[in-house]
């Protein structure tokens, strides 16, 4: 895959999950003016993850397009501490995210173990095994408890693209990089998910740092992804360390 | 990174600008904003500590490492290192589980090929655990997976199952992993050991650098035998002060979390020190170390001494080397506890930091207990929980469950004597108090697991459990009410029906 980014030699390559460095430019994206239909750009295809059928969607971008600037879509609401037990509950696990099938299957579990007192509408409607909320919102320490690579991967099968939160437990961090299913992005100031509400439509803008959302009228800054993008860009850990000549450096 | 001047104030990072430390690692969380519960009376002194030592007159000072720094550093061929740096770090020991081996194996043969071999064949120990005694077909088809994988890879330790009908007949299976881990020998003072489990974190007992991954991580691990992580600053607890008759590692944990929040300690490593970390036995210190996940972090440690390696005789025949942390190393915050003023806590539903006194939830009606894991079902766990059932003499009022983390922990209820019993053990005593059988040695019910699940919360009920997690759903049922608690706590509510304080029996 083709990429407008210089990268750094290994020896000066920080972690992919430092995040302070703000992305390089990156190749402009085009996007339909219906603003329920995004593109997803710069991912490869891992044999792992099979294409996917999500709602609403236009064609992948070309391979030789690089890294996304923009996500566009319906977000989902998210409160403080939300578990990896309620992201993907254990009764799931036994679905092995390797595998193509179940893969998918763990999709449809996301987010089923929120208690429905709290969170009314269902993340994904009955019936159907994806969700129209490509992007989750949430809120302090998100993906804590059990490091369960399970959860990022089940919301990557489901249709999210990116999850904004105020901060994020270590290894759901981790996992979200490394296996390039979701972006973890951190928002600058707390309490923005009180600001927003499910079905709200939202555009992520990588490159102004900016989480926009449309049906409320407000604009919240974002942290720059950093390091980790270009990782998740790659389709992560693996694919990032190949195209960097890191591998060959390890083995 | 260029040494730079330390403001004589500050023995530790909190003077983050003048050092030069980013603050990216450590995440912009407000620590209320975390917290559930109101705030409880603090009971414990803590305070930030100020060093008695002025600056060098040079105007630069060389400061030492912590512990988890110096075993980083060992580990990545580095003379010296500093938190927030990444690097390449060869791995002692990887451990694996049925729940995340399979996918773990899955990206290995995906990334290095069909037909790669692992990068050491008897550094990675692979542990069926978690849904072992079920009729659920993909678990056990899990388990049939690693099996094939170990054989193909000729791993030297697999504690295989393949009778689940009895566990006793299976001579190789042992347990809950991280138990595992430790009666087996593979915890190794000074070591790294990476496992697809966030309870990894239980090995820092033995004075080891021990923190979980994910599948994709681990498959890199299970190839390179070298794993590109950052080094975290280390958060420093103080524990001084004769333990009280009716407290265990399990309170002290929760207090900590109950402290910090389940944010606190994110990224950081916590480090346990002091007279009443000193007076603890391991499995005390592994307690207190399995749960430091809960706070959000990413490695705890004790430091080793004549009780790490008294444990670890006979154990092991790999040789070690114990680390310590410098005089002058430099910790992000210190706590400090006197451990004599505390009191037994839970912690709450739905949070491992809503912690409450356990004396102050005595109004709480309960509908079971669960005594388990490897966080709660050791054999000193039980020990301590057959003392409350031997002192109080009377039946438990409510269906009270036990499952011993591993076959040894199984063998100890059914031989070792409990003190003051007259000879009997525990699982005569627990028989006597009207508890149920202990169970096949397993994960069990902490984390709901399949519906057939031994113990499983199939209906909204409230617990006191033994257990890490309270989170919503996390035994089963998603309106289920889980109070942590520890052994002596859970084993007096039994007594009771109610949530109740261990020192009405003990």
């Amino acid at each position: 895959m083709a990429t407008t980014q210089a990268h750094a030699p290994v020896s000066t390559i920080r972690a992919s999950f430092q995040r302070f460095h703000s992305p390089t430019k990156t190749q402009l994206v085009h996007f339909a003016s219906n603003p329920f239909i995004f593109a997803k750009f710069g991912k490869t295809s891992f044999s792992y993850k099979p294409s996917k059928i999500k709602p609403l969607t236009t064609p992948r971008a070309t391979p030789s397009s690089s890294s996304p600037t923009t996500f566009h879509g319906q977000c989902y609401v998210l409160g403080d501490n939300i578990d990896t037990d309620q992201i993907i509950p254990a009764e799931h696990l036994t679905l092995v995210p390797s595998k193509p099938d179940e893969y998918k299957k763990l999709g449809s579990f996301a987010f089923s173990g929120l208690p429905s007192s709290q969170y009314p509408i269902p993340f994904i409607e009955p019936g159907t095994d994806s969700t129209k909320y490509s992007i989750i919102i949430g809120g302090a320490n998100f993906g804590c408890g059990s490091s369960r690579e399970h959860a990022p991967v089940a919301l990557g099968a489901a249709g999210v693209r990116t999850v904004v939160a105020e901060s994020y437990a270590r290894i759901f961090f981790r996992n979200s990089v490394a296996t390039g299913e979701v972006y973890p992005l951190e928002l600058e100031l707390e309490g923005v998910n009180k600001q927003c509400s499910t079905g709200d439509v939202v555009t992520i803008d990588l490159e102004k740092n900016m989480l926009i959302n449309h049906t409320k009228g407000k604009e919240f800054v974002l942290k720059p992804i950093g390091d980790a993008g270009p990782v998740i860009d790659a389709g992560g850990i693996f694919a990032y360390a190949r195209k960097t000549g890191m591998i060959s450096s390890v083995t | 990174m260029a040494t730079t001047v330390v403001p004589p104030h500050a023995a530790f990072f909190g003077a983050k600008k003048e050092i030069g430390v980013r603050s990216s690692f450590s995440p912009s969380i407000s620590a209320h904003r975390c917290r559930k519960h109101s705030l409880n009376k603090v009971l414990a002194v803590m305070a930030p500590s100020q060093p008695s030592r002025a600056p060098a007159t040079t105007g630069s000072v060389k400061h030492g490492m912590t512990m988890t720094e110096k075993i980083l550093a060992k580990s990545s061929d580095r003379a010296k290192l500093e938190p927030g740096e990444n690097i390449w770090v060869n791995i002692d020991v990887l451990m694996t589980h049925d729940v995340c081996g399979p996918g773990t194996i899955g990206i290995f043969k995906k990334e290095f090929g069909e037909n790669a071999k692992v990068w050491d064949r008897e550094k990675i120990v692979i542990i069926p655990d978690h849904y072992i005694f079920t009729s659920d077909e993909r678990a056990n088809r899990n388990v049939d997976i690693l099996r094939d994988f170990c054989l193909e890879q000729n791993i030297k330790y697999f504690y295989d199952i393949k009778d689940l009908s009895n566990f006793k007949v299976n001579p190789d299976y042992k347990g809950v992993c991280h138990v595992a881990l430790a009666q087996e020998g593979h915890c190794r003072p000074g070591e790294v050991l990476l496992g697809t489990d966030s309870h990894t974190c239980n090995a820092g007992a033995f004075g080891q650098f021990a923190t979980g991954i994910g599948n994709t991580d681990a498959g890199f691990v299970m190839g390179a035998g070298k794993l590109l992580l950052k080094v975290p600053p280390t958060m420093r607890f103080v524990l001084d002060g004769e333990m009280p008759h009716y407290l265990l590692a399990k309170d002290l944990i929760l207090q900590i979390i109950g402290e910090i929040t389940v944010a606190g300690a994110t990224y950081k490593s916590m480090e346990f020190v002091g007279s009443t970390v000193d007076s603890l036995n391991m499995e005390e210190r592994m307690t207190l170390c399995n749960m430091v996940v809960e706070a959000g972090g990413k490695n705890g440690v004790v430091p080793s001494d004549e009780t790490t390696f008294k444990y670890l005789e006979g154990k092991t025949s790999v040789n070690y080397e114990p680390v310590y942390s410098d005089e002058s190393a430099r910790f992000i915050s210190e706590y400090r506890f006197d451990v004599s003023k505390l009191e037994p806590v839970v912690a709450k539903p739905h949070s491992p930091d809503n912690r409450a006194l356990a004396r102050e939830c005595k109004d709480v009606k309960i509908d079971r207990v669960y005594i388990g894991s490897c966080t709660g079902g050791k054999t000193e766990d039980f020990m301590a929980a057959a003392k409350v059932f031997l002192a109080s003499g009377k039946k438990a009022k409510v269906p009270t469950f036990l499952v011993p983390a591993t076959q040894k922990v199984w063998v100890d209820l059914y031989t070792l004597p409990v003190p003051g019993s007259g000879g009997k053990t525990c699982s005569q005593i627990f028989e006597e108090a009207g508890c149920d059988t202990p169970a096949s040695p397993s994960c069990g019910a902490c984390l709901g697991g399949p519906r057939d699940t031994y113990a499983r919360m199939n209906e909204p009920m409230v617990c006191v459990s033994t257990t890490n997690r309270n989170f919503p759903g996390r035994m089963g049922h998603k309106e289920g009410q889980i109070y942590l608690a520890s052994p002596y706590t859970a084993a007096a509510s039994a007594l009771t029906g109610y949530v109740t304080d261990p020192r009405e029996f003990l």
